[in-house]
């Protein structure tokens, strides 16, 4: 079986490494009587000691110690995984179609498919959601949420609000 | 004297018609995040902060601090009426004020825990009053050395007292520490972990992105995976006549409230403990100190009475080092610290000198909520019966909406709400692998703090790195840290000498995931 305390610890130590790669482009030296260390230090050197804790995650998963607990309920695999999905998904369409729009389509992909609820409940949440939204964000707040190419149809909306 | 036209002039900002508006709105939503199971004042918190830009900035942090309330009052009744903890600073509630519900007294439960709570929360703004001016003025004599120290002692705690893997959490303050390094480098001004020059991380990665991402986003995929079926709610009737009956109750139990009260707030200063570890500890005591022990865990209303006291002063307590030092001691604390600084209000002693109206009507504001919580919860409960009973996908999806577009708000950037997502997924990751994320949050927050204080002392010395230990009080902070980070490595090499060949860091004494 896969440990996956092991690929957690990998994919710190990569990030580490990654950190520490970008860090060293500022100076990570100290500059003596000037006045201690440079711009780059702070992040290379916690990156540095970030790498050594997680080698050493990894080397104590590897040496069989009652540390691997880490284990998925296989069976709440699937609605957490549509989650991810729908949520990256829905973050996409945020910048294509827009805020309201994106945000409609998911409550009600969520509600209706996911959570199994009548469509009554599904739609009424999924349409009440983004008017609120509209309401809060934009009218009250002035915070414009993206529009992507349904801006036009806010015009109207505009004309009525601003 | 001073102290008392100081408070009452609070109130003056306090409990005028819009902070007091705020008050009952930021309690009666706290109550109900609280008593969601799976959402605590952390999240509570880190989901409304971007949408607290509809008020003025004391306002904002008066809503924000009632909320932190209202989640602590609230996490009893999903604890007591489902038997699952509304936030983690409730698991203690669950052992003895689940069996009262299932032995039909739901009713009196609620009562013990809201009243103790109203008693655990107003000893320990008293005591916050009485210690907040001596602290700041203490403060008043720091400079970048001490804060680096203090910061650093901070820090450590995580190691000394937090209770989860000594690696784990080295990694996650690590981790918090680089992250709050991304931007523009504090001295020089140069562009530092901008990872291929990308435009969204020159301002920085924000401790709300993190936040939203770890506590809304990982919080609801963890609750998924950790919450398959709905639980059966209790019912809870509540009269006017069991509210008397109730408070009659209380009375005998002075003493245990007292110990909680007092505990509670000084658990909750340390920046590593906080309102869970407070709990357990109080419930601990209480059986000790109990007659009859043998009866905790079978529906003791003591149970009920002192983590509830002990976590509400909990609470307040840990509100005193943010508000003094500017070091929280919380994750809450740390999201309220870093709205504070979004809102142009710095956390330290000198914000008692520059904005005593606001600091002021805080602390009186705290005393507000208290009252108002009791009342609130104690009138709402045959609503919050009703939204327990709501069904989790619904929540689910509205919190994800949330943080989506709460996300978006503060920056209307686009990258934030990637970051969001990406920081929930690995939210959710690490604290399935037992990465505690408190110091993450907490490092993030004060990331900024630490290194701008620890260069600014080397240039001003030229270098000199003794610079930290040539002062009294930074010394003693430095020494502490010290003793916080050597103590459990030698209690490890000790343990695993005797009894096991590997490196072992599990400690049962501190445990918690948020508060």
């Amino acid at each position: 079986m896969i440990n996956a305390d092991r690929i957690i610890a990998s994919l710190i130590m990569i990030s580490a490494l990654y950190f520490m790669w970008h860090a060293v482009s500022l100076p990570i030296g100290w500059n003596g009587l000037e006045g201690g260390p440079g711009g780059g230090a702070f992040p290379f050197w916690l990156s540095l000691v970030m790498l050594l804790c997680a080698a050493g995650v990894f080397w104590r998963s590897t040496s069989g110690s009652k540390f691997q607990r880490f284990a998925f309920d296989m069976s709440m695999v699937k609605p957490i995984f549509l989650v991810s999905v729908g949520l990256v998904f829905t973050v996409f369409l945020t910048s294509m179609i827009g805020a309201h729009l994106a945000v409609f389509l998911f409550l009600f992909w969520y509600l209706r498919f996911v959570g199994k609820h009548s469509l009554k409940l599904s739609v009424a949440i999924s349409v009440v959601t983004p008017i609120i939204m509209f309401f809060f964000f934009e009218v009250t707040l002035k915070i414009m949420l993206p529009k992507g190419v349904s801006e036009p149809l806010f015009l109207p909306l505009y004309a009525m609000f601003f | 004297m001073d102290l008392l036209t100081l408070l009452s002039d609070g109130f003056a900002t306090s409990l005028s018609p819009l902070n007091l508006m705020i008050v009952i709105l930021g309690v009666t939503a706290g109550l109900f995040i609280g008593a969601m199971p799976g959402l605590g004042s952390v999240n509570g918190v880190a989901i409304v902060l971007p949408l607290t830009f509809i008020v003025p900035p004391a306002s904002a942090i008066i809503l924000l601090a009632a909320i932190y309330y209202g989640a602590m009052y609230g996490g009893a009744i999903s604890s007591i009426l489902l038997g699952i903890p509304g936030a983690s600073t409730a698991v203690a509630t669950t052992f003895d004020g689940r069996p009262m519900a299932q032995k039909g007294e739901a009713a009196l439960a609620l009562i013990a825990a809201a009243f103790a709570s109203f008693v655990g929360g107003t000893v320990a703004v008293i005591l916050f009053t009485l210690f907040a001016v001596p602290l700041a003025d203490v403060a008043l004599a720091f400079g970048p050395a001490e804060e680096f120290a203090l910061v650093l002692l901070a820090f450590t705690t995580f190691v000394g007292l937090g209770g989860d893997d000594i690696l784990k959490t080295i990694i996650m303050i690590c981790l918090g520490l680089v992250l709050s390094t991304v931007g523009l480098d504090l001295i020089s001004g140069q562009p530092r972990l901008i990872f291929g020059d990308l435009p969204g991380f020159y301002s920085g990665v924000s401790f709300l992105v993190l936040a939203i991402g770890v506590y809304g986003i990982g919080e609801v995929l963890y609750t998924i995976e950790t919450s398959k079926s709905n639980p059966t709610v209790s019912n809870a009737k509540i009269t006017f006549k069991d509210v008397i009956s109730g408070l009659k109750t209380m009375r005998r139990y002075t003493k245990t409230m007292s110990l909680g009260s007092f505990l509670g707030f000084f658990v909750g200063m340390l920046p590593a403990a906080g309102a869970t570890p407070a709990s357990l500890m109080a419930y601990g005591l209480a059986k000790q100190t109990s007659k009859k022990p043998e009866t905790f865990g079978k529906g003791n209303i003591e149970g009920v009475v002192a983590p509830e006291t002990a976590n509400n002063a909990a609470s307040t307590g840990s509100l005193l080092p943010m508000l003094t030092l500017g070091i929280p001691g919380s994750p809450t604390t740390a999201l309220l610290l870093g709205g504070m600084v979004m809102w142009g209000l710095m956390p330290g002693p000198m914000l008692f000198i520059d904005q005593p109206d606001f600091v002021w009507g805080l602390i009186s504001s705290l005393y507000t909520a208290n009252v108002a919580a009791v009342l609130i919860n104690i009138a709402l409960i045959p609503l919050f019966v009703w939204a327990l009973r709501m069904p989790f996908s619904v929540l689910c999806a509205i919190v994800l909406v949330l943080c989506i577009v709460g996300g978006f708000a503060p920056n209307q950037k686009m990258h934030d709400v990637w970051l969001i997502v990406l920081f929930g997924f690995a939210g959710y990751f690490l604290r399935k692998a037992d990465y505690p994320l408190a110091p993450l949050v907490l490092a993030l927050v004060l990331g900024p703090l630490m290194e701008k204080s620890f260069r600014q002392t080397l240039i001003a010395e030229q270098g000199n790195i003794f610079a930290f230990i040539e002062r009294p009080l930074s010394a003693t902070f430095i020494f502490l840290s010290l003793l916080f980070f050597i103590w459990p490595i030698v209690g490890l090499l000790r343990k695993s000498k005797q009894e096991h060949p590997h490196f072992s860091s599990k400690r049962p004494n501190f445990s918690r995931q948020n508060s």
